[in-house]
């Protein structure tokens, strides 16, 4: 915010996500934050992200990643009818234990970028954890279908990210209550 | 397995279904020994809540025995007999650390979680059996079930006591228990209770527990009164006499300290208000909920005096007394119920003797049975006070 404008909010974080909803930051169109409270220490909740191959398991569209480099990461995102796209992913910004910020190199399927940001609560209820992802989905067909799935709800992906993440890291597990395959339990054994 | 599902508006069946698996490190799956029918499942068999998909497994209150569990569960073993909460919550967030299990912020998935989020601005708890909006878990109305977070939620029940006699921690005695703790009732409080169903009965219980100098209940159904006459309380049918006025009548002029409401959203009775709110409620637009009682309890406790909300409400609400609830200075307190803070106390009163948990009960049905079940429990009230089911 420029310091013309009137003083009418004590938000931390001064992106236009918060202001105006149809005015986000980034580089890209399609982009959101998102904040959360997780009841983790900040240093275990950095660690746990930063190796970036922990990522599909909180994240529903990464199938897969594979660490190419110290800092350099190719992700294989899964989009509708079985189509795959692929990123690679280098780490812009590295605070140990307070930021991470990425985004992906030129000839990625899917323009990327994005953050997390870690931060002590200052009353003990943990550690205040934000989000920020965008995305510019390219031309083609391929683009089309990313962007049918991407750039329509990057709020939506903000959001059940974090609070996968959030789940994990609280609970040791994923909140879910999709039916697995199911046997006749007088089938199974014990 | 077999397994009671919805498919729309008075439309449930028995169905086979697959059997619940091990899903994640902390679960446990349950052979079902005992469920119930609760009068909030007739909300969903009314197709009053949202939210709610064809083949849905019902029921929030059940128990059973410990068939399996995953492998970060160290607290239950194959074998053990446990009661589970209708409230499915994790026990690690910032609201199970603060006794507030049912505002858990984990256990609705993440993909569940978006709708009661707009609806309501944050996201429900999950719960078994209770529509996608509290994350769409196979209810417990059925054979076998898989409990969540099962290290934390269900209590162990010793040998040597019924099924029955404990059944009811799962819902509606904590949520009887909480009702009447909201009601903030001091030695000698006359408690006024909307409604003489389960949970009705089971605040009348609780209030008498806790030191109430006396109980009123209201109700229309004779058996219901009967029911809470037993119980203790002094009764009042709604088709006899104008409650509000009966009240005055009865406290000289003061009023009840404490107002229950263990009604909710689908009133009956033929009051104005209430008419129109049906008519409204039928349109689905103009307004969900048919908040009578609601709105009697605001304008029969005292001055001063607290208003409890067990009952359930999903929506909006039309002409809400905002100008009686503020000028009298009254305190509302409500939610779903914190199953898991009352757990071992209230096991400890029904292993003393002090309450009786069986005598709502009038049906007791195999499982199968369980579609003529919703129907006599929503069609004939009166004499349908409590169904148990029993699966295997």
């Amino acid at each position: 915010m420029s310091s013309h404008d009137p003083i009418s909010t004590d938000a931390e974080v001064a992106s236009p996500a918060f202001i105006d909803k149809d005015n986000v930051e980034g580089d890209y169109a399609a982009s959101s934050i998102r904040a959360a409270m997780i009841n983790r220490p900040r240093h275990e909740l950095y660690a746990y992200w930063h190796d970036f191959r922990n990522l599909p398991t909180f994240m529903e569209n990464v199938k897969s990643v594979e660490i190419l480099e110290e800092g350099r990461s190719q992700w294989t995102i899964a989009g509708p009818a079985g189509a795959e796209v692929d990123l690679v992913s280098d780490i812009t910004e590295d605070i140990p234990g307070e930021r991470i910020a990425w985004r992906s190199s030129e000839g990625s399927d899917v323009d990327h970028e994005g953050w997390i940001a870690f931060k002590d609560n200052a009353f003990g209820r943990g550690t205040e954890v934000r989000i920020f992802i965008s995305y510019d989905p390219p031309a083609g067909t391929i683009g089309k279908v990313v962007a049918k799935v991407l750039q329509r709800e990057p709020r939506v992906q903000a959001r059940r990210e974090l609070r996968r993440f959030k789940q994990l890291m609280e609970t040791g597990e994923v909140s879910t209550s999709k039916a697995t395959d199911a046997a006749p339990r007088a089938d199974r054994h014990f | 397995m077999r397994a009671l599902t919805w498919h729309g508006k008075h439309n449930v069946q028995v169905d086979t279904v697959p059997d619940p698996q091990i899903v994640n490190p902390r679960d446990a799956i349950i052979k079902i020994t005992a469920t119930a029918i609760c009068g909030s499942d007739l909300h969903l068999y009314d197709s009053m809540i949202p939210g709610m998909s064809n083949g849905d497994i019902l029921g929030h209150e059940f128990m059973g025995i410990v068939e399996e569990v995953g492998p970060a569960n160290t607290t239950l073993k194959r074998g053990d007999r446990v009661v589970v909460p209708f409230v499915i919550a994790c026990g690690k967030c910032f609201f199970c650390d603060h006794k507030m299990p049912a505002a858990c912020d984990n256990s609705n998935p993440a993909e569940k979680a978006d709708a009661s989020e707009i609806a309501y601005g944050y996201a429900m708890t999950g719960a078994f059996g209770y529509s996608h909006l509290t994350g769409g878990y196979a209810g417990g109305q059925a054979e076998y079930a898989r409990v969540p977070y099962s290290d934390y939620g269900p209590i162990k029940i010793p040998d040597g006591i019924e099924d029955e006699r404990v059944l009811f921690l799962s819902d509606i005695f904590p949520t009887g228990w909480m009702a009447a703790e909201n009601a903030q009732i001091q030695p000698g409080d006359t408690v006024a209770i909307w409604g003489c169903g389960p949970v009705g009965l089971f605040a009348i219980k609780s209030a008498i527990l806790m030191g109430a100098g006396r109980v009123i209940a209201i109700d229309h159904h004779p058996r219901r009164l009967e029911l809470a006459k037993l119980n203790g309380a002094e009764v009042l049918n709604y088709h006899e006499v104008k409650v509000r006025e009966a009240l005055m009548e009865m406290t000289a002029g003061i009023g009840p300290d404490s107002c229950i409401d263990a009604v909710g959203m689908e009133a009956h009775g033929f009051s104005p208000d209430n008419i129109v709110d049906a008519i409204k409620q039928e349109t689905k637009l103009l307004g969900t909920d048919r908040p009578h009682v609601l709105r009697e309890t605001i304008m029969a406790v005292r001055k001063g005096g607290t208003v409890s909300v067990p009952g359930v409400y999903g929506g909006f609400a039309d002409k809400w007394p905002i100008g009686a609830f503020m000028e009298k200075g009254l305190t509302l307190k409500t939610g779903q119920t914190h199953v898991q803070n009352y757990l071992p106390d209230l096991l400890q009163l029904i292993l003393d003797g002090k309450i009786d948990t069986t005598d709502l009960i009038s049906h007791r049905l195999p499982l199968e049975q369980a579609a003529e079940g919703y129907k006599n429990f929503k069609e004939n009230q009166n004499e349908w006070t409590k169904v148990v089911l029993l699966p295997h």
